[in-house]
């Protein structure tokens, strides 16, 4: 990121704000990067001669003679197959110790893919958890969040289920982590043995607020080198998609824009879409998807950061501490998977939907039950057995720390039904009965 | 001389643009970036300073950048070969883009230039002919394509000449029109036309007269939409708005489909590339993509051209109404649609609305929907235009600008309702605050009675008068517990459910109930009325609610089987002996 010889140095700020410099300069192009006192900016706004700049890690400290030199080109990250198994910050420099990536440089937060040109996804990426595969099955070319509140253990699941998925390389776009969940992730994928498929941008909530508005874009950039280059299978993470958001806010606060619901920028969804339609199920076998997260406020989906992405995402997995069965479980209400009926049953076992429909029917039988005990009306023999099942259920299936295959999650299913239900009562098709039905 | 200008200002795709010369609000110019020119709509003049929204990214864009003006609003390109396309925004064909990611400034050609249509002509020599007249036809698919008199010529002109009937491409010039000065204007298959502006070449725009059918029961039973009318499904997401909207997609009774998918996901425009080519039209029989058209903006493609998708998907539509050909524009979703004027609004710094919406949204969303309507041609034939737009409202709260100012233009308000969903009671449409205010027309309530039945819509208000008691012993029963009401409220109650699981459910994904006819829907909702009528008596509630379900279970799988079937002969005289069972 030196600057070139003979470039114009200037050294006069006409504005500054906690995010943003101003500065007078002529033949400066829209989103160019910009170096200020030291510092990585951003062009985003210019009037005239009066240029705007995002400077990534705050102004603080910066004098109006501070040097301002432009880069003349938007921010890149060099990609190839160096990039595999290495640890960058948001700009896509090494934060491991390591060399310098040679690569071809692209343009990060680039064009599109045709729709057209798309192809339906179809193949399942299972995980091991029951939560997902049996209710939410995912696909590759899906993009989608868990929303959870902050003390569910999200992190954990997410590098679970990247761990677990058959994919040919994982890329981590952590925003916002925690030093501790950073060298969670790391060590994970260490005792894993699996760095050789790894990639992670990261920023820490002891970096600057407004870098982590690189993150997602760098990890796309280096996830579409994969996918469309190599024709890999991508998985990328990207946690925590609430703080970038936020960040979001910030500059647009700090560019006097006005806020629209809960003080986001008006073009949330916009910004979202961008980051998560990047997943893909391209012509080729390669395909890069999205697992998020987005941190909830105490549940709440009707906050404009989870409402927007549950608008732009393809279903969302909802975590939640269950009482009953004392572990954190992917609640079968309030979880969608957008792509499952694209392989359940066709990728899957044949009673799979059927199975799934029936077990969360009868889970929602167990929670109207609950409300009678709460409310001190009697309960009925039928309300009972749906207890005993409910809480067998969450334990067996529902918990985060499941790790069985869907075949095997099926027969558990079985089993349950079988245990605790007449065959009329869990109103699957009889010829599934016939074949599956387990015990009376 | 076209006027130019150069680039003073950049705020993302808001670009200000000092000009030398006269510029039109909307009009187009292109900034050229590198080589590369950048299509851009005037949305303000002030003074010698215009500002631009860029209908693609402005990365890289600079101060200085030369700016050309066209002297034209942005327009859709019109005649045979729009359906079974798929077009961006701006109506670039995507399917003849080669690369896999679409390129900044390629703008490919909405119709095929080589493919030969048969023609016939309609007018004769002589003939004295306006904006709109039809000259000649030619097969588009199994629809007849007229060949009209550009919409833009005003006056009345004469056919001086028409092309014999044969195969010719769109460029062939297929007659020759005469003005009153004896001008020759020579008229090809295609003509242009700006989006924003309505095509007005009909005689008249009389109130809607019919129903349109979507084989959906809670919409064509309950709250039906005219042929020509217009409605709107706001819904959190999650409950089901686009498998509704390609349901009614897939069955509904026009002869021309337009999707706008905008600012949706691409994926499910993807499912209907991949789905609409091998489904069959279940009026005609032919292949559902034949009478498709596509307008395809995903929410990661340019904000702006997301404000046009609309446009030209309804530009599309009026172009087909002018054939007489009745349409139906389906757009997924409006709300994206404001949020892209409100992200504009923003930019150029206007004092905003609520929410930050700009304060003239309301009328942006009237005039709009205005559109829409059922049309008498300058022949006396009629086409119509019947628009259903989805709202996805913030946080499913329908108190929000768009939905509030959607209520106000639309006639037909489907409400999509969380709580239902989350039952897996599809269609999740409110039974009781969704409405039709097409009830209420003098003319669809007589069409009804000579076409369904006499005294349709008096059945109607019974079925909904049902479901609103049921609810309320509902309430009652779930404060009071069981045994705290008296049996008649679980009655209520479960005459509401009836009517709910077995008339207002309905099994998107099954091959037989997914679609039901208006003869159909009138046999169900007798069938069910009949049973509500009668005056159940039960020793408890227990007893009841086994009548009930067993009821339930026998009239839905009714709704599966094949219509008079062996196997649907079989449950009703089933449910014929229940009832001699119990209720009398």
């Amino acid at each position: 990121m030196a600057s070139k010889a003979f470039q114009r140095i200037y050294t006069k700020l006409d504005a500054i704000t906690k995010a943003t410099v101003s500065l007078k300069a002529r033949g400066i192009s829209n989103d160019e990067l910009a170096v200020v006192g030291g510092r990585l900016a951003q062009v985003v706004k210019t009037k005239g001669d009066l240029v705007t700049l995002q400077v990534f890690s705050g102004t603080e400290g910066i004098p109006t003679n501070a040097e301002v030199t432009f880069l003349g080109e938007p921010p890149t990250l060099k990609v190839s197959d160096q990039l595999a198994g290495r640890f960058f910050n948001a700009y896509g420099n090494p934060i491991d110790g390591g060399p310098e990536v040679e690569g071809e440089e692209r343009e990060i937060g680039g064009p599109s893919v045709n729709p057209y040109k798309r192809r339906q996804p179809s193949e399942l990426i299972p995980t091991g958890i029951a939560g997902i595969d049996l209710n939410n099955t995912i696909v590759s070319g899906q993009k989608i969040p868990f929303f959870a509140d902050p003390d569910q253990p999200y992190n954990q699941v997410m590098a679970d289920v990247a761990l677990r998925a058959d994919v040919d390389k994982i890329i981590l776009g952590g925003m916002g982590l925690s030093n501790d969940d950073y060298l969670f992730f790391r060590h994970a994928f260490e005792d894993a043995g699996a760095l050789d498929r790894i990639i992670c941008f990261v920023n820490t909530t002891e970096d600057p607020p407004v870098e982590r508005l690189l993150v997602p874009d760098m990890a796309l950039t280096a996830a579409e080198y994969f996918a469309v280059d190599k024709n890999e299978k991508v998985l990328v993470l990207l946690t925590d998609m609430t703080l970038y958001a936020d960040a979001l806010s910030i500059v647009s606060n700090r560019m006097d824009q006005i806020p629209s619901k809960d003080s986001m920028p008006g073009s949330l969804y916009s910004d979202l879409a961008k980051i998560y339609e990047k997943a893909v199920q391209l012509p080729t076998e390669g395909s890069i998807t999205i697992i998020a997260v987005t941190t909830l406020n105490d549940g709440d989906i009707t906050h404009a950061i989870p409402d927007n992405t549950g608008y732009i995402t393809e279903g969302q997995l909802f975590l939640r501490a269950d009482s009953d069965s004392g572990k954190v479980i992917i609640d079968p209400f309030r979880s969608l998977s957008r792509l499952k009926q694209r392989v359940q049953n066709i990728k899957t076992r044949e009673d799979h939907s059927q199975v799934m429909n029936a077990g969360v029917r009868l889970y929602a039988d167990a929670q109207n039950a609950k409300t009678k005990l709460e409310n001190g009306f009697d309960l009925s023999d039928y309300d009972k057995r749906c207890l005993e099942y409910a809480k067998e259920y969450a334990t067996r299936l529902l918990s985060i720390d499941v790790n069985i295959s869907i075949t095997e999650m099926l027969d558990t299913a079985w089993e349950l039904f079988g245990r605790y239900f007449s065959k009329a009562e869990t109103g699957i098709k009889q010829s599934f009965i016939d074949k599956y039905w387990k015990g009376r | 001389m076209k006027t130019t200008g150069k680039v003073t200002g950049i705020v993302s795709n808001l670009v200000t643009v000092q000009v030398d010369g006269p510029v039109a609000e909307n009009e187009l110019c292109y900034i050229t970036l590198g080589g590369t020119p950048l299509l851009a709509e005037v949305i303000k003049v002030n003074g010698d300073k215009a500002s631009v929204q860029v209908f693609e990214s402005t990365r890289g864009l600079k101060n200085g950048d030369p700016v050309e003006f066209e002297g034209r609003m942005l327009e859709v390109t019109l005649g045979p070969g729009l359906l079974s396309s798929v077009y961006d925004g701006l109506q670039n064909n995507l399917t003849t883009m080669g690369t896999v990611f679409l390129k900044r400034g390629e703008y490919t050609d909405p119709l095929d230039h080589k493919k030969l249509w048969d023609f016939t002509p309609i007018a004769a020599e002589g003939d004295k002919v306006i904006a709109g007249d039809w000259l000649g036809e030619v097969k588009e698919g199994w629809l007849p394509h007229k060949i009209m008199v550009p919409f833009s010529m005003k006056g009345e002109y004469k056919v001086k000449k028409i092309i014999p009937a044969g195969s010719y491409n769109i460029d062939m010039v297929i007659a020759v029109l005469t003005d009153e000065a004896d001008e020759p204007h020579y008229i090809t298959m295609t003509q242009k036309w700006p989006v924003k502006v309505a095509i007005k070449a009909f005689k008249e725009k009389p109130r809607p007269q019919k129903i349109m059918e979507t084989g959906v029961r809670c919409i064509d039973s309950f709250n039906p939409i005219a042929e020509g009318g217009t409605g709107f499904i706001p819904g959190p997401f999650g409950c089901g708005k686009t498998v509704l909207q390609h349901a009614i997609a897939k069955q509904g009774e026009a002869d021309v489909i337009v999707m706008a998918a905008c600012g949706e996901r691409a994926n499910e425009v993807v499912e209907i590339f991949t789905e609409f080519p091998e489904l069959i039209d279940p009026h005609t029989g032919r292949h559902l993509m034949e009478r498709t058209t596509i307008i395809c903006n995903t929410s990661n493609m340019p904000v702006a051209a997301r404000e046009a998708s609309v446009y030209t998907a309804m530009t599309i539509c009026e172009y087909y109404r002018a054939m007489g050909l009745k349409c139906l524009l389906l757009a997924d979703s409006t709300s994206r649609w404001a949020q892209a004027l409100r992200e504009m609004s923003n930019r150029m710094e206007e004092l905003p609305g609520a929410d930050a919406f700009p304060v003239d949204l309301s009328a942006i969303i009237s005039n709009f929907y205005s559109r829409a309507g059922m049309v008498i041609l300058n022949n006396g034939q009629t086409g119509a235009v019947t628009f259903i737009g989805t709202v996805s409202p913030a946080g499913g709260n329908l108190k929000e600008p768009v939905t509030e100012s959607t209520k106000k233009a639309a006639r037909c308000f489907y409400g999509l309702e969380q709580n239902r969903a989350d039952q897996k009671r599809y269609p999740a449409v409110n039974p009781i605050e969704s409405y039709s205010k097409y009830l209420e027309y003098p003319e669809i309530i007589s069409y009804l009675d000579q076409n369904v039945e006499k005294g349709w819509v008096g059945k109607v208000l019974d079925a909904k008068n049902i479901l609103r008691r049921g609810r309320e012993a509902n309430e009652q029963i779930n404060i009071l517990g069981d045994d705290g009401v008296p049996i008649g409220y679980h009655v209520s109650f479960w005459k509401s459910e009836l009517i709910d699981f077995v008339f207002l459910q309905q099994d998107a994904f099954d091959s037989i109930d997914a679609l039901c006819p208006m003869e159909r829907q009138k046999f169900m909702l007798d069938l069910v009325l009949e049973l509500c009528e009668i005056e159940y008596q039960f020793d408890d509630f227990e007893k009841c609610r086994d009548f009930f379900k067993e009821l339930i279970n026998d009239l839905r799988q009714m709704n599966y089987t094949e219509f008079h079937s062996e196997a649907f002969e079989e449950y009703a005289k089933k449910t014929q002996k229940l009832l001699n069972d119990y209720g009398k």
